[in-house]
C-alpha cells in the first residue's frame, strides 16, 4: 500500500506493507533512525515520535492506519549550530550518557512543553516516566526539561509585567 | 610503573576537574548518533539465529534443507559450517558460537540464517528441523554440587574455587561475646541496556570489518578471527556508539559478531542482525545469583573478631568470567573491616541456566549486600549505633585486608567517608526521630560502605594503551584502546589529553574505537576506563609535549624544562612575555618535520596472589564509598518508596564533575532496581521474564532525590590522581536500602529483591 507521510515538514510517498511499524518505515525506509527499537511490548518507549500533534509508540503503529499524517521525529529538533532549546539544555545538563534514550526523551519533552510551557516537576517526572534509561537515573533529564519550564515561566512574567 | 608525579596531580588544574559537557553529546540530541542497528550497507541481508528448544539437550541431527530453499534465504548455517576455533571463553573454553552436539542453557544458538528481510529470515528459522534428545537439568547451584546430578560440561559441575585463610576463626569466635550466622541471597539480574546486542558485518578483501555495540572490541576481534580462522589484522571491528552496557556486553556481543561475520563471509554480502528484547534477555549473560552464609562475632564493645564465609554463586552454563568475579566477591567479602580471623571458601558452579558473567559492580553488589546487612544484625544485637560499629571496625592506613594486604600508598578514607555520611544525613537526628513512629507509613534510615579494588587486580593481565597526533594546524587527535561505554570515557580521556597538553577540550578530536588504530587495551571493565586509559593518553599526551617542548625552546630561547603549556599558549616560565600559540608551535613542528605523534602505554604495577592461602596483594590501589538511603515504607500494603539516597564517594579525584554525578544518579537507580524490582525468574531452566513489562526497571517516577558527596584523596598512583567511580555508583545501594527498611519496619530481608509479599510476611511474623 502507498502511504503520504510528512515527516518534519517533508512530504514523502511511501510504499509500505500494511503490517509493516511505523518505526520501521522511519527507519528502513526513510533513513531516520533517531528513534529506536528497545522491545517487542511496547514497553520502553524509545521509540516515540509525534503523530498528528501526539506522542506515539511508532513500533505500535501499522502503516495500514496511516495516511496523510505528521510525524515529527528528534531530526526534525534542530540542527548542530541551530540546536533547539531542549537540546541545549539536555547537553548543558548531563542528560545524555550512552544516548539510545535520548531522542525519545526529547521528543517526550517537546511534546510536554508544547502543550504546558511551564510544568511542574511532577508533571516533567510523569511525562519522563513513559521512557526507559538505563544510564542517568532520569534526574539530569528532568532537570533539563525543568530548566526550560523555569526560563518560559520567567518570559511569561516579564511579559505581563505592566511596563513602567 | 611510573608513579605519576604527585606535583603533578595537585597543581593547579585547567580542564581536569572542570564540569565539562559531553564531546560526544552533540550528535547524541540531534539523531545524527549512528548506533549499530542504524548501519546500513547497500545490498545488506539480515541474519537470526535459532535457539535450543531446551536448556538441556543433546543435539542429534540439523535439518537445514526446507530453510534454504525459501526465496529470499541466502545462507544458513550450523556448527559444521564454522571454519575455525569451535570453542571460545576468556577463562575456559567452553562455549560455543554455534552449539554442535549438546545444548545447555536456552540460549544457546543451534542456526543461523541470513535473508533479504528479517521476517523471511525469521520464517526460514521454523524450516529448520532439530533433533534434541532432552536431559535431565540441573536448575540450582545446590544441585549442581551434588554427586548424582547431570554433568552440563566433561570437566564437572565445578568451574572455580577460592579458599582465604587468615588467622584462627574457632580462637576468633570463642572471643566473641556474640556470634551470629546468617544466610544471604541474591538474584540473576538482567543488564537491560536500552540498546539490544547488535552487529553488522561487512565482507572485505580476505578478511572481514564488524560493526557492532561491544565493551571490549580486542575480545570481540579474537573470538571473530578464531572463530572464523582469521589472523586478527584481517578483522577490524569497530565499536559503533554503545546504547548502554554495564558489563554486558562483552561474549554476549562476541557472539552476535562472529555470528553475523561467518554469515557475511559465506555470503559475501553485508549481514545485519539485531536481538530482539526477548533474544538479548534470553542469550545474554546475567548478573549471578549468590547464596552467602556469614558468621561473624564480635565483642560487646563491638570489635569484630571472627568471619566464617562462604559462597555459592550459580554460573549457568558457561564461565565467562565467572572465576574472575567471584575472585573479586571473594577478595571483597568481609567488607572494609580489620577482621584479624577470616575463613572464606568460594565456589562458582555449572548450572543450565543462562550463564553468568561481568555486570557492573563484578561480584561486590552480592557480597555488599551480605556483609553490610550482617553488620546492621550485629549492631543490633550488641545495642550499638550501625554507623558506630562500623567505625570501631573501618579500616585506616597500614590495615591490613583479610587476604594479608597493608593498604598504603593512597588514602584510607572509608572513616572520613562514615563520619562524612553521619554528619550529612543527620543521621543521629534522622535515627531518632523514626524510632517512634505511628501510623501506615513508617521511615526508616539506612546506611552501607564499602571498599573495592580498582581496575582488574589478579582478574587478568592489565594495560592500556593510547595514541595522540598533533596535526600541522594545533588540532590533537587522540585514540585509546578503551571504550566509550555511554559513561563518557571519551570526555573524560579528552579532559586528561588537553590537560597534559595544556590546550582548551575542544582542540581534542577522540576517535571511536577500532581495534586496527590501536593496540589491545584490554576490557573497559571494572571502573578501569579512567584510571587505565586516562594513565595511557596522558603518558603519549606528554611524549609529544616533550617534543613540542623542544622546539618551542628554541624559539623562545630558552630551555625545554622552563617551557610550560596552558590554556593553548605555550610560555617560557620566567619570562611569560615570550610566548608562541600551541597552533603555531605546531605548524613550527611540522615546518621542522618533527614527529609529534606517540604511543602511550600504561601498566598496571605488578600484584602478587596465591591461589593456596589465598593471600595476597589483591589490586594495586582501593576506592572507598559508602550510601545513606531514606525510604518510607506502608505497613498495609508492603511497599517501599525510597526517599534519598546521599552516595558518598572517594573516586581519589573527580575529573569531570559533572559526568560523575550523573554516574552517581544512573548507579544509584540501578542499585534501587537490584533491591527492589529487578528479578530474572527462572523455573526448571525456563526464564520467565524476557520482556521489560515482567522484567521492571525503575521509571523516573520511582526515582529518589540523589545527593551525590565527593571526597577527593588524589592518588598517586593515578592520572592527576584519578581512580574510578562507576562501579561503586551501584554497589552498595541495595544493602543501605535494606537497612532502612528494617529500621522503618523492623522487618528483616535477607533474599533479594525487596518485594510487597516479603514485607508483608516480614510483618506478620515479626
Ligand atoms: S520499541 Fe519499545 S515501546 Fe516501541
Ligand atoms: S542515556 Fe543510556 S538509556 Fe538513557
Amino acid at each position: 500500500m502507498r502511504i503520504e507521510l510528512t515527516v518534519n515538514g517533508e512530504k514523502h510517498l511511501i510504499e509500505a506493507e500494511p503490517e509493516e511499524t511505523l518505526l520501521k518505515i522511519l527507519r528502513d525506509k526513510l533513513g531516520l533512525t533517531g528513534a529506536k527499537k528497545g522491545c517487542d511490548t511496547g514497553t520502553c518507549g524509545l521509540c516515540m515520535v509525534i503523530l498528528d500533534g501526539k506522542t506515539v509508540k511508532s513500533c505500535q503503529i501499522k502503516a495500514k492506519k496511516l495516511k496523510m499524517n505528521k510525524v515529527v521525529t528528534v531530526e526534525g529538533l534542530g540542527k548542530p549550530g541551530a540546536l533547539h532549546p531542549l537540546q541545549k539544555a539536555f547537553i548543558e545538563h548531563d542528560a545524555v550518557q550512552c544516548g539510545f534514550c535520548t531522542p525519545a526523551m526529547l521528543i517526550v519533552a517537546l511534546d510536554l512543553l508544547s502543550r504546558n510551557p511551564v510544568p511542574s516537576r511532577e508533571e516533567i517526572t510523569k511525562t519522563v516516566s513513559k521512557v526507559l534509561c538505563r544510564c542517568t537515573g532520569y534526574i539530569p533529564i528532568i532537570r533539563a526539561i525543568e530548566s526550560l519550564a523555569e526560563e518560559n515561566k520567567r518570559k511569561l512574567t516579564s511579559k505581563n509585567k505592566p511596563q513602567t | 610503573m611510573k608513579a605519576f608525579l604527585i606535583e603533578e596531580s595537585v597543581k593547579k588544574l585547567e580542564v581536569v576537574g572542570k564540569p565539562v559537557n559531553r564531546v560526544d553529546a552533540l550528535d547524541k540530541v540531534t539523531g545524527a548518533a549512528k548506533y549499530t542497528a542504524d548501519l546500513y550497507f547497500p545490498g545488506m541481508l539480515y541474519g537470526k539465529t535459532l535457539r535450543s528448544r531446551y536448556p538441556h539437550a543433546l543435539i542429534r541431527g540439523i535439518k537445514i534443507g526446507e530453510a534454504e530453499k525459501l526465496p529470499g534465504v541466502a545462507v544458513v548455517l550450523t556448527a559444521k559450517d564454522i571454519p575455525g576455533e569451535k570453542r571460545f571463553g576468556v577463562v575456559i573454553k567452553d562455549q560455543e558460537v554455534l552449539v554442535s552436539s549438546k545444548a545447555r542453557y536456552l540460549g544457546d544458538g543451534l542456526a543461523l540464517v541470513a535473508a533479504v528481510t528479517e521476517e523471511i529470515a525469521e520464517e526460514a528459522l521454523k524450516l529448520i528441523k532439530i533433533e534434541y534428545k532432552p536431559l535431565p537439568v540441573v536448575s540450582s547451584p545446590l544441585e549442581a554440587l551434588k554427586e548424582e546430578s547431570p554433568k552440563i560440561h566433561e570437566h564437572g559441575n565445578l568451574i572455580k574455587s577460592y579458599r582465604v585463610r587468615k588467622g584462627d576463626v574457632n580462637k576468633g569466635f570463642s572471643e566473641s561475646d556474640v556470634v551470629i550466622e546468617r544466610v544471604y541471597t541474591t538474584q540473576f539480574v538482567d543488564h537491560a541496556y536500552m540498546e539490544p546486542e547488535s552487529a553488522v558485518a561487512v565482507p572485505s578483501h580476505k578478511g572481514v570489518v564488524v560493526y557492532g555495540s561491544m565493551q571490549h572490541p580486542y575480545s570481540t576481534r579474537r573470538v571473530v578471527a578464531s572463530t572464523l580462522g582469521l589472523p586478527l589484522s584481517k578483522v577490524r571491528v569497530i565499536q559503533t556508539n554503545l546504547g548502554g552496557g554495564f558489563g554486558g556486553k562483552d561474549e554476549t556481543a562476541s557472539i552476535i559478531c562472529a555470528r553475523a561475520a561467518l554469515l557475511a563471509v559465506k555470503a559475501n554480502r553485508p549481514v545485519k542482525m539485531v536481538n530482539t528484547r526477548s533474544e538479548s534477555m534470553l542469550e545474554s549473560y546475567k548478573r549471578h545469583p549468590y547464596i552467602m552464609r556469614y558468621r561473624v562475632g564480635v565483642s560487646e564493645k563491638g570489635e569484630i573478631k571472627a568471619m566464617e564465609i562462604n559462597l555459592l554463586a550459580d554460573g549457568g552454563a558457561y564461565a565467562s568470567t565467572s572465576p574472575f568475579v567471584l575472585w573479586r566477591s571473594t577478595v571483597q567479602a568481609t567488607g572494609p573491616y580489620e577482621v584479624p580471623n577470616v575463613e572464606i571458601s568460594s565456589k562458582v558452579v555449572y548450572t543450565n541456566n543462562p550463564y553468568c558473567g561481568a555486570m557492573r559492580g563484578f561480584g561486590s553488589p552480592q557480597v555488599n549486600f551480605a556483609v553490610e546487612s550482617i553488620m546492621d544484625e550485629l549492631a543490633e544485637e550488641i545495642g550499638m549505633d550501625p554507623i558506630e560499629l562500623r567505625l570501631k571496625n573501618a579500616f585506616k592506613n597500614g590495615s591490613e585486608t583479610a587476604t594479608g594486604q597493608v593498604l598504603n600508598g593512597h588514602v584510607v578514607s572509608i572513616r572520613q567517608i562514615l563520619r562524612k555520611a553521619r554528619e550529612t544525613s543527620n543521621w543521629e537526628g534522622k535515627r531518632k526521630l523514626y524510632k517512634v513512629q505511628k501510623g501506615r507509613l513508617r521511615r526508616g534510615i539506612g546506611i552501607a560502605c564499602c571498599y573495592r579494588g580498582v581496575s582488574l587486580g589478579a582478574e587478568g593481565k592489565d594495560f592500556a594503551a593510547a595514541y595522540v597526533n598533533v596535526t600541522e594546524d594545533g588540532g590533537v587527535i587522540v585514540a585509546c584502546g578503551i571504550a566509550e561505554n555511554g559513561q563518557g570515557a571519551k570526555t573524560v580521556l579528552s579532559q586528561i589529553a588537553a590537560e597534559a597538553l595544556g590546550v582548551p577540550v575542544d582542540y581534542i578530536t577522540f576517535l571511536g574505537s577500532d581495534t586496527s588504530i590501536v593496540r589491545d587495551s584490554g576490557p573497559t571493565v571494572a571502573s578501569r576506563g579512567t584510571i587505565m586509559g586516562g594513565g595511557a593518553v596522558k603518558e603519549a599526551a606528554v611524549k609529544v609535549r616533550m617534543k613540542m617542548a623542544e622546539v618551542a625552546a628554541v624559539i623562545l630561547k630558552t630551555q625545554p624544562e622552563k617551557i610550560i603549556f596552558k590554556g593553548g599558549m605555550v610560555y617560557d616560565k620566567e619570562n611569560p612575555e615570550k610566548h608562541i600559540s600551541f597552533k603555531e608551535l605546531a605548524r613550527r613542528c611540522y615546518k621542522k618535520t618533527i614527529n609529534l605523534s606517540s604511543i602511550g602505554w600504561f601498566r598496571a604495577p605488578e600484584i602478587y596472589w596465591d591461589e593456596e592461602t589465598g593471600m595476597g596483594t589483591a589490586y594495586f590501589t582501593w576506592v572507598y564509598s559508602a550510601n545513606v538511603a531514606e525510604v518510607e515504607v506502608n505497613l498495609e500494603t508492603g511497599k517501599v518508596k525510597v526517599l534519598r539516597v546521599y552516595a558518598f564517594h572517594d573516586p581519589g579525584k573527580v575529573v569531570n564533575p559533572k559526568t560523575a554525578k550523573s554516574q552517581v544518579y544512573g548507579g544509584v537507580a540501578m542499585g534501587i532496581g537490584y533491591a527492589l524490582l529487578e528479578d530474572y525468574k527462572l523455573e526448571e531452566c525456563i526464564p520467565k521474564t524476557l520482556n521489560l513489562r515482567s522484567y521492571r526497571l525503575i521509571r523516573a517516577y520511582e526515582m529518589p532525590e540523589v545527593i551525590p558527596v565527593f571526597i577527593e584523596n588524589p592518588d598517586p598512583v593515578a592520572p592527576f590522581g584519578a581512580k574510578s567511580l562507576g562501579e561503586p555508583a551501584t554497589e552498595v545501594v541495595a544493602p543501605a536500602i535494606v537497612n532502612a527498611i528494617y529500621q522503618a519496619t523492623g522487618v528483616r530481608i535477607r533474599s533479594l529483591p525487596v518485594t510487597r509479599d516479603k514485607i508483608l510476611k516480614g510483618l506478620k511474623e515479626r
